[in-house]
């Protein structure tokens, strides 16, 4: 080969590898800008008044003074809607039947989008759910809601080869002639009176409990959750992955059994999780019955389980790896077999453990299909260390997926579901950084 | 030169016995008390990796405390020989052995040998340096901690002696605490010498341990070996024939896996028995 065509190809070959990290950074890009945009957005945003209400009575935080004055100054502004209300229902008695059947059903339609808005109107019952006792905590959403209170949606169904279109009927429109008509520039005007839209650093979002289902508060209890479910399955793996690997790289024998073994280990690692899951649940649960029934125990051992194949196959090659020559010199001076894997082999082998052990962590925390059937419930309050044995957690991984499409409101809780995203990203980010220090300190102190 | 005895004649004698062994030393040497016993002996004792004979039917006293050197082209099995005294290859699973190899008259592949106790006992430096990915320090205290000394004045005192005797104190004293993968070549090896002294074996092996060295660094050493005859029993493989006529009592040739000949080195050099050894040592080997 010509000097020509070798820097030719030298120079394609760079070019490729460029292209194809740029390809990734990209996608890596497209993944995690909205994550992060999206999930920063549930703790930093522009909360209402109705938030510093719901943090006061659901959490105790807040000054009750500041807080006092600032919901009678919105209350003052409420009151003329009220007001309006009080009047309209008023009218709506002087109408003629007809009319006001007509009426009815839209006011009660209007009724809804301020309950909605600014939360219970007066002379409504005690709601039972949370989340009706509090209008928009959010400003970006109460601007949504405004927008119900605004304009009714239809749907024109006159094509019908078409699909329908959603279109808009302005209220101040359909209540003209009526006193309600004022209410509705009255609302778009005053929204900001009526919620106090002020810029909010919610950080208990990460420490605090939910309430109702996710509707307020924040996502504790599944973030303690992962952390228990990955460290727990780490707790059982780890160990026993090494001590599976030093077995077949320093004492078992070459033959049938070893290269069985070590096939059906492979072969584990690529089992789907969901087969994990299931086995968990027949064997750990129903089988063993280390809990009744599901539990953050269960869990653990489901993944651990799942993990394990990963963990062995890493620290095998990583022992592997330590040159010969460091185990002659241990031997050569007189230290036993397993002395000589303590002291020598294991250290060197230290980094390229703990690198399997890192992205075993993090598919640890990452599952979901193991710990449905074993360990994850949709709500529920953050857990005891003395309950891992007994009761189950909610968990990011599967709270996220629960949230998206399991969830009554996921509509309404785009927000929570990001900021779970971004919670568990960053809990596996953390956990990797964590260890890539770690291994960096170990490599540097093996090196010189 | 005094005595000529053939070689072939006292290997086949029993270890342990005095009797004429003596004759083998250079008298100007033979000042060493209690030396002169056969240490290692090996009896019709062959090395295979597989089906290769890689060591073909050596016999031969190598005699206690005093300096034997092993020369003999690349790849004749001088280091398979030297590894099999303190049974490092049995890390090569091919590897398997017939005959017998004595240690102060014990077997060393029998069946109820500890290879553990026997290591710590025949100490060995391997061609290339290996010190493990620790502190200077740690290298050389590993063998002591190993074998039970724990108190850090007791383990200072055995790592600056160590390094003193192996020439390299003045060089890492300042660093104990440093990587040891951080020396140079030949630091290294004086390092990895050090660090077979400090467990105090009883024999030394020593794989070219001056290959890597340079001429001042290899002064070191061959003076090293000088101080420490009389003390402990001493095998050397060298390519360097300056090198085993100046620190050696005693001299085997190998060629081929075959023990060619073994002979007191002033005799091996001056008036060798076999034309190969004289081709050899005379550099008109091909
Ligand atoms: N692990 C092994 N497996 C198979 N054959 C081996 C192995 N090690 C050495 N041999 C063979 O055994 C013979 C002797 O090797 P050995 O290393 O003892 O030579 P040597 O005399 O030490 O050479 P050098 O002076 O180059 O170090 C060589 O032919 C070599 O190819
Ligand atoms: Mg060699």
């Amino acid at each position: 080969m010509n000097i020509g065509t070798r820097k030719i190809l030298d120079r394609s070959f760079t070019a490729v590898g460029i292209g194809s990290i740029v390809v990734m950074a990209l996608a890596l890009m497209i993944v995690v800008v909205p994550i992060v945009y999206n999930g920063i957005g549930a703790v930093f945003f522009t909360g209402t008044v109705e938030h510093r209400k719901m943090l006061h009575a659901e959490f105790k935080r807040g000054d009750s003074q500041n807080l006092d004055s600032e919901v009678a100054s919105t209350d003052r502004y409420r009151a003329k809607v009220y007001d309006m209300l009080t009047g309209f229902e008023a009218e709506l008695e002087t109408m003629a039947p007809e009319k006001k059947t007509e009426y009815t059903a839209k006011y009660a339609q209007v009724q809804s989008a301020l309950r909605a808005l600014l939360g219970p109107l007066p002379g409504d019952p005690e709601p039972m759910l949370t989340r009706f006792k509090y209008g928009q905590t959010r400003w970006e959403k109460a601007e949504e809601k405004l927008h119900d209170l605004l304009y009714e949606s239809k749907w024109d169904n006159s094509n019908s080869s078409v699909m329908s279109k959603e279109f808009f009927v302005s209220r101040a429109i359909s209540f003209e002639g009526t006193s309600l008509a004022r209410l509705f520039p009255y609302v778009k005007e005053n929204l900001e009176n009526m919620l106090h839209p002020e810029f909010t650093f919610y950080w208990g979002f990460i420490t605090d409990s939910s309430v109702d289902s996710h509707f307020f508060g924040g996502i504790w209890p599944e973030i303690q959750g992962t952390f228990f479910l990955a460290i727990g399955a780490m707790l059982f793996a780890f160990p026993l992955g090494v001590v599976a690997a030093v077995y077949f790289t320093e004492y078992a024998k070459p033959g049938f059994l070893n290269s069985m073994l070590r096939s059906a280990n492979s072969t584990l690692a690529g089992v789907p999780s969901i087969v994990f899951g299931m086995f968990g649940l027949a064997f750990f649960i129903n089988t063993m019955k280390v809990s009744e029934s599901k539990s953050v125990i269960a869990g653990a051992l489901t993944l651990a389980i799942m993990i394990l194949p990963t963990i062995i196959r890493a620290a095998e090659e990583a022992i592997l790896a330590v040159p010969k020559t460091y185990r002659e010199a241990s031997l050569s001076l007189g230290s036993s077999k397993w002395n000589t894997i303590a002291t020598v082999i294991l250290p060197a082998a230290l980094p390229g453990i703990l690198t399997g052990g890192v992205i075993s962590l993090g598919r640890a925390a990452g599952e979901t299909a193991p710990i449905i059937f074993t360990a994850a419930v949709s709500v529920g309050s953050a857990i005891g260390l003395a309950d891992v044995f007994s009761s189950p957690t909610p968990a990011l991984s599967w709270n996220i997926y629960n949230l998206a499409s399991e969830h009554e409101a996921a509509a309404q809780l785009r927000h929570v579901q990001y900021g779970m995203v971004l919670a568990l990203v960053t809990i596996v980010l953390l956990l990797n950084l964590s260890a890539i220090v770690l291994r960096a300190r170990i490599s540097k102190k093996l090196k010189c | 030169m005094l005595m000529t005895t053939d070689m072939r004649k006292t290997s086949e004698s029993v270890p342990g016995q005095k009797s004429t062994r003596e004759i083998y030393l250079p008298p100007q040497r033979s000042t060493i008390t209690g030396g002169g016993n056969a240490h290692i002996a090996a009896k019709e004792f062959s090395i295979y990796y597989g089906e290769f004979e890689a060591v073909k039917k050596v016999s031969a006293d190598i005699l206690s405390k005093y300096v034997t050197a092993i020369i003999g082209p690349s790849g004749c099995g001088k280091s398979t020989f030297l590894r099999a005294i303190n049974r490092m290859n049995d890390l090569i699973p091919s590897c398997h052995t017939t005959g017998a190899l004595l240690f102060d008259g014990e077997d060393i592949y029998g069946k109820f040998t500890d290879e553990v106790l026997l290591r710590k006992k025949v100490g060995m430096v391997f061609q290339k340096p290996n010190p493990f990915p620790k502190s200077i320090f740690d290298n050389i205290a590993y063998g002591p901690r190993l074998h039970g000394v724990n108190d850090k004045k007791k383990l200072m005192e055995i790592v600056e002696r160590s390094l003193r005797k192996a020439a390299i104190w003045d060089e890492v004293c300042d660093r104990l605490d440093k990587n040891a993968l951080g020396l140079s070549g030949g630091q290294q090896q004086r390092l990895c010498v050090a660090r077979t002294l400090a467990v105090e074996p009883e024999v030394l092996l020593l794989d070219e341990p001056t290959s890597a060295l340079d001429p001042k660094a290899t002064a070191k050493i061959e003076d090293l070996i000088q101080d420490l005859r009389g003390s402990y029993t001493i095998m050397i493989v060298t390519h360097n024939m300056q090198q085993a006529s100046r620190v050696s009592d005693s001299t085997m040739f190998f060629y081929e896996g075959i023990l060619v000949e073994q002979a007191p080195t002033a005799q091996l050099f001056t008036n060798p028995k076999d034309s190969i050894t004289e081709d050899y040592i005379t550099g008109r080997f091909s």
